[in-house]
């Protein structure tokens, strides 16, 4: 069949572990695919192509952190701080060494990952709500030093002005390149992903957050692949802030504060915990909730309050909607936007049948 | 460093010890929380917030009697504590730890983005009967709202104290926070000790939310004393009323004396640096703090 299964009548592993066992998945990815590359740069405006460059930054770093919370079960409140070390390292190795864009930006992942490694070494002793701490205290500590260390962060107002990113001779400058510039990198981010949790690293990683005292004694080294995941993270959160700069122009320490850590914890639970496309989901949702909520306020607000009201109402509105959704989400659909999605699909799967 | 200046010393130590005394008033909402329900308290920052605002309003905006705008403010915290405890945190029982963590960082966007909405950005001034002049003995300058921050912590800290060893209601919610089946099954009524601690967490946020206000002036930046509730409960141990007093002080001496002593040198910023720092030497050392209790677990 095109859209079920009828039986399961694989033979092989390589069957079985297939990322899109149907037809009719292959046939949306390839869908998705063409719209994304061809359809949409030709249609949409620069403006919205923009909000879209937003989302691709998001959903790298949410994918990064999905891989820590979601698939290996331990908490991070630092990976705005690991996305500012990713920022910081290749702001100052382009504009220091005049390094291209594909030495600077897996530069500063790995930076991010060695220092993200650092921060996750207390994961072994401790976990939960202890961990969280810790990678709070991560947060302030590295946001302290790099807002203190003029070496590191360039002194005036702890920025970095950003050249932009270029391939050979070619200037990546406007909206449109920068969209498939990012979309490159989210495609990396997507298969990465998909590949890494099914891999024998992969379900180390869930082994751990299933139970992680049963995953060591059934062999599994807990120090090595928590680290490995609080690395893997910190390498895509890495990523994220280096594309994140090479977006904005500019390295700055305020782009990368504790309320971004809070931004990226919410996409992976409003969009699902240990999902890819939940990440995904997650990602779109929290970057365009403050545009969204901008444009309708603009819009409608005008009719209830006045027009300075609104300004003020406007950012604590999204605070107010962001915080409830949080918990309106954790209280009624703890797996998050994915398994709104998942229900509807299965509910399409024996259509038109009851079951 | 010549001849080491004493009274610089003794001024940084007795401010510490004061401010860490206030730390601890806040630290022991959180403890009180933790060591009943299991509940990880992200927004206790933000409650003392919307406590000092209820005061401000009152006394300010309405003219209400100092003792009126208290036991408003107190009815307040008592009401949003049990509320919350109704509506956000009891569906989530026996949930993964981040799910907690995550509905109380969900709440305090929420509250930091309300109470500006209903009270106005601006900063108020919670300005108690008593003098702003410090009381002078010998080196040390003592401000009194600082004193009687103090003052109301210890008192606090050793009522609650008294409760938990002693009294019939903290007896159980001993029992509860120890094993919530095992209390069940002895005919402890769980949800209501739960909904009672809360209900605590709002009495002493909202007098934390009276000396903190009336030292600092009450706007969204009042949640930030939030922010040093982890390293004291952290180093202190996360369940332990003694161990709230005890890493209140040394977080108080210690984020004081680091900033009379490194500040000069690193051009601020020290006081919110130095607590984490000695958190993080603590969870290594000790991950379950100076009086905590370890959690051994069994697959």
């Amino acid at each position: 069949m095109i859209h079920r299964e009828s039986g399961v009548l694989k033979t092989t592993y390589e069957a079985d572990m297939a990322l899109y066992p149907l037809p009719i998945a292959r046939w949306t990815v390839a869908a998705i695919a063409v719209l994304m590359f061809l359809i949409l740069p030709l249609i949409l405006h620069e403006y919205y192509l923009s909000i879209i460059n937003l989302v691709s930054i998001a959903v790298v770093g949410a994918l990064g952190l999905n891989i820590l919370v979601g698939y290996t079960g331990q908490i991070s409140i630092g990976h705005g701080a690991f996305m500012s070390v990713g920022a910081y390292t290749a702001a100052n190795l382009v504009v220091r060494l005049d390094l291209p864009f594909w030495v600077a930006l897996p530069a500063g992942g790995l930076m991010a990952a060695a220092i993200g490694a650092v921060v996750g070494i207390p994961s072994l002793r401790i976990k939960g709500l202890y961990l969280a701490i810790a990678t709070l205290a991560g947060q302030l500590i590295i946001e302290w030093v790099i807002n203190h260390v003029t070496w590191i962060s360039g002194g005036v107002q702890a920025s970095i002005q950003m050249p932009r990113p270029r391939l050979f001779d070619y200037e990546i400058a406007t909206q449109t390149e920068m969209y498939f510039f990012l979309l490159f990198f989210v495609v990396l981010a997507v298969v990465g992903t998909m590949n890494l949790v099914r891999s024998r690293i992969g379900r180390a990683f869930i082994a751990i957050r299933d139970q992680d005292i049963a995953a060591e004694i059934i062999g599994i080294d807990i120090f090595r692949y928590k680290l490995l995941a609080f690395g893997i993270s910190s390498f895509y959160a890495g990523v994220t802030g280096v594309l994140y700069t090479y977006y904005l122009g500019i390295a700055n320490y305020e782009q990368f504060q504790i309320n971004v850590s809070i931004d990226y914890l919410a996409m992976i639970i409003i969009g699902g915990l240990g999902s890819v496309l939940g990440s995904i989901f997650g990602a779109i949702f929290v970057t365009l909730l403050p545009i969204a909520s901008r444009l309708v306020m603009e819009a409608f607000g005008g009719m209830l309050f006045s027009q300075q009201a609104v300004l003020n109402i406007i950012p604590n509105l999204r605070l107010i909607l962001f915080g409830v959704l949080i918990i309106v989400f954790l209280v009624v659909e703890p797996e998050g936007l994915n398994r709104l999605w998942r229900n509807i699909r299965s509910y399409f799967r024996v259509w038109p049948f009851a079951y | 460093m010549l001849d080491f200046d004493w009274q610089f010393f003794a001024l940084l130590m007795s401010n510490g010890i004061l401010i860490g005394l206030m730390y601890s008033l806040i630290a022991l909402g959180f403890v009180l929380v933790y060591k009943a329900t299991d509940a990880i308290n992200f927004a206790q920052g933000e409650f003392v917030m919307i406590a000092g605002f209820v005061v401000a309003v009152a006394l300010g905006s309405y003219g209400a009697p100092l003792w009126l705008s208290v036991a408003v403010g107190l009815a307040a915290m008592i009401s949003f504590g049990f509320g919350l405890e109704r509506v956000v945190l009891r569906p989530l029982i026996g949930r993964p730890v981040v799910a907690v963590i995550m509905a109380t960082i969900g709440l305090a966007a929420v509250l930091r983005g309300l109470a500006p909405l209903l009270w106005g950005a601006e900063t108020r001034a919670l300005t108690l009967p008593i003098s702003d002049e410090p009381f002078i003995w010998g080196p040390l300058f003592v401000p009194p709202i600082q004193l009687l921050g103090a003052l109301v912590s210890l008192m606090f800290l050793g009522a609650f104290g008294w409760f938990f060893l002693k009294s019939r209601k903290g007896i159980a919610m001993r029992a509860v926070a120890d094993n919530q089946q095992v209390a069940m099954a002895m005919g402890i009524n769980v949800e209501r000790y739960f909904a009672l601690a809360w209900s605590m967490a709002g009495v002493v946020s909202a007098l934390g939310g009276i000396v903190w206000g009336s030292l600092l002036g009450v706007d969204t930046h009042l949640a930030l004393v939030g922010f040093k509730v982890f390293p004291v409960v952290i180093l202190g141990g996360l369940d332990s009323i003694p161990g709230a007093i005890l890493g209140g002080l040394i977080i108080g001496i210690v984020e004081n004396v680091a900033a009379g002593y490194v500040d000069p040198y690193v051009g601020g910023g020290t006081k919110d640096f130095a607590p984490y720092i000695l958190m993080i030497v603590a969870l290594m050392v000790r991950p379950y703090g100076i009086f905590g209790k370890a959690i051994i677990e069994r697959v």
